[in-house]
């Protein structure tokens, strides 16, 4: 996987490789895709370690010295140390606190994502397997979804249930499980006319072996370009949520809440509070496009050359 | 007829789902009185707001009273809950056309440009700006725009809708300069994610219009650049593009909550989004009907549309 090699000679041995490794040759012919690549492994590495990166452990008030409040960016502590990205009204290290911030941000998108994919996609094979009724059902339930804006469903959906991770995960499984199901359908509804499906149904296999031996496992690669598409979309809309103050409770501060607590001194001139933790945010959610953007091009059969 | 009894369906369900979920979180009477009431007068505040009639019943009332244009009062402003929303409508609306209007004014001259020259410096920049439109979470560029422009430089100011002139008896602020000053960043700031599809709308339409066989005739008439790209090209992008803002028109409202609550604009997204912090329940529940309402409208005229549009679009295939 991590042979580096020029593109060319990638491409001329491409023929004699394993699908998984002509499909890295050829994401690996961009370069923005493969630093896009390397900023989520260096993120989720980090939300991983956060507790032990972290500088300080930013909800122990133990940890927190409240004579370090609102110190700019670069300050020294009251014990010599430096708060490279500056403090909040508690003396909170914002570096630390992104560090956590990000596991729950990420945790949440990521969680959200894998509900919605098994939901979508368990709906949308079933509709384009089965057809007929079903199909009817499933695609009018997906038009009337994808017809709102995701901010409207979600905002009906949290406040109905409230806030809370659980809830807002449940939210954003609804508001995306539709893009799945329709996406799978449509390339399901391709496959299904195939050879090898037709060869599994003269074998009398049982529905089950071939939904999902057999048509699930040749869906799978357009979904991989919604399933990036969508990590983004979550975790976006989950700190858009939880900065209005439906989302997340103040116990989980992810970056949406890091930002929304930074927006009062914002005025003031104390920039630092919001401004970081939404730099992060914006980073992980450019980078997973940058990872999205390439896998589409390269498992868009279209632009293959 | 079958689309418009759907769409009444639909709007029943969204009806009963907001209703029962609105109506299980939390008890707003604890909220609204002060912590040293007696249990006494929490039992007759709960009374007179009705909250103490099971929950199928309290629906039935406000069904009925929907059907008759009541969708009870707000609990916290104690007047009617539609009647507050419609206040300020006109105040959301204002927002969400200039958004509109600026991402038409920005988006097609950079599009046009990126789809004529694709492959030049500022054609492939502005492509990359416009991926970034597209990642940048809408509330963060609000804080940014803020930070520079009012914090920073000082040019703007960041909240509120400065002076308004009535027109017709509706409050707007584009006509004062004033007013203009404050709409600026939040019209900007709802109008970026549109811009960047109004970008991509632009160029695709125009790269393959410039392939076009009427373009190649236009110039073979001897007839300028200028004149091949303002008036033929320009008339055939303008369809799909407006066509695709017009369906985005009810995505814009609903966005506008975001920045509404940004900017402190008093529009209605601002007011919902208060409301559901303070359990403000009637004014969830009408904000949430009337906005699905516009959006089933809108669709609905969409969908009525494009099947009068619909016998020119089976004979393209047949004309090419």
């Amino acid at each position: 996987m991590n042979s580096i090699s020029t593109p060319t000679t990638l491409r001329a041995r491409r023929t004699a490789l394993s699908p998984l490794a002509r499909f890295w040759a050829r994401f690996a012919e961009s370069r923005l895709a493969l630093i896009g690549l390397a900023l989520c492994c260096i993120v989720l590495l980090l939300a991983i370690f956060a507790p032990y990166i972290a500088p300080q452990n930013p909800y122990d008030p133990r940890a927190l010295n409240i004579l370090d409040g609102r110190l700019p960016p670069g300050s020294a502590s009251m014990e010599g140390r430096i708060y490279w990205l500056g403090t909040d009204t508690q003396g909170r290290d914002i570096l630390s606190a992104i560090l956590y911030g990000l596991r729950i941000s990420l945790g949440v998108g990521v969680l959200s994502t894998i509900f919605a994919l098994a939901i979508g996609t368990a709906l949308g094979l079933l509709a384009a397997y089965f057809g007929g009724r079903v199909d009817s059902i499933v695609m009018r339930a997906v038009d009337i979804q994808l017809g709102f804006p995701s901010i409207l469903v979600a905002l009906i959906l949290l406040s109905a249930l409230g806030k809370g991770v659980d809830k807002i995960i449940v939210a954003l499984v609804i508001v995306q499980w539709a893009y799945y199901a329709r996406a799978v359908r449509g390339t399901a509804l391709v496959e299904r006319q195939k050879g090898y499906m037709e060869a599994a149904r003269c074998l009398a296999l049982p529905h089950r072996d071939i939904v999902l031996a057999h048509l699930l496992p040749n869906c799978m690669p357009p979904l991989i370009v919604v399933v990036t598409v969508q990590v983004a979309h979550a975790i976006a809309l989950e700190a858009t949520l939880s900065f209005l103050g439906v989302g997340l409770p103040i116990s989980e501060p992810s970056l949406g809440l890091l930002i929304a607590n930074g927006f009062q001194f914002m005025l003031s001139g104390k920039y630092w509070v919001s401004l970081f933790p939404g730099l992060a945010l914006l980073v992980i959610i450019v980078a997973i496009n940058l990872v999205g953007d390439q896998i589409r091009d390269v498992v868009n059969p279209r632009l293959q050359h | 007829m079958r689309r418009s009894l759907q769409s009444a369906l639909a709007l029943f369900i969204v009806s009963l789902i907001v209703f029962v979920g609105v109506y299980g979180i939390g008890n707003p009477v604890e909220l609204l009185v002060s912590p040293d009431a007696t249990p006494e007068e929490v039992r007759r505040i709960t009374g007179v707001l009705g909250l103490d009639r099971p929950m199928w019943e309290q629906y039935g009332l406000f069904i009925i009273g929907a059907l008759h244009g009541d969708l009870g009062n707000s609990f916290v402003y104690n007047q009617p809950a539609i009647s507050l929303i419609i206040e300020r409508l006109p105040a959301t609306f204002e927002l969400a056309f200039s958004a509109m209007f600026v991402a038409i004014l920005v988006g097609i001259p950079l599009g046009l440009w990126a789809g004529l020259r694709p492959n030049s410096l500022a054609g492939r920049s502005i492509m990359a700006g416009s991926i970034l439109g597209f990642s940048l979470p809408t509330f963060w560029v609000g804080l940014v725009l803020i930070m520079i422009f009012a914090v920073q430089l000082g040019w703007l100011p960041a909240t509120g809708r400065g002076h308004t002139v009535g027109v017709f008896g509706i409050r707007l602020s584009v006509l004062t300069l004033d007013g203009l000053a404050h709409i600026a960043l939040p019209a900007l700031n709802l109008a970026l994610f549109k811009m960047a599809l109004v970008i991509r709308l632009t160029r695709a339409g125009v790269r393959e219009i410039m392939q076009m066989d009427y373009v190649k005739f236009a110039r073979a008439q001897g007839l300028t650049e200028h004149r091949v790209i303002w008036v033929h090209v320009m008339k055939n992008i303008l369809i799909p593009v407006v066509t695709v803002l017009g369906l985005e028109l009810g995505s814009i409202i609903a966005y506008s909550a975001v920045t509404e609550s940004i900017f402190a604009w008093p529009g209605m997204g601002k007011l919902v989004i208060d409301a559901i912090n303070i359990l403000d329940r009637p004014i969830i529940v009408a904000y949430l009907m009337v906005v699905v309402l516009m959006f089933i409208v809108i669709n609905l005229i969409v969908d009525v549309l494009y099947t009068v549009i619909d016998p020119r679009v089976r004979l393209t295939p047949a004309a090419a």
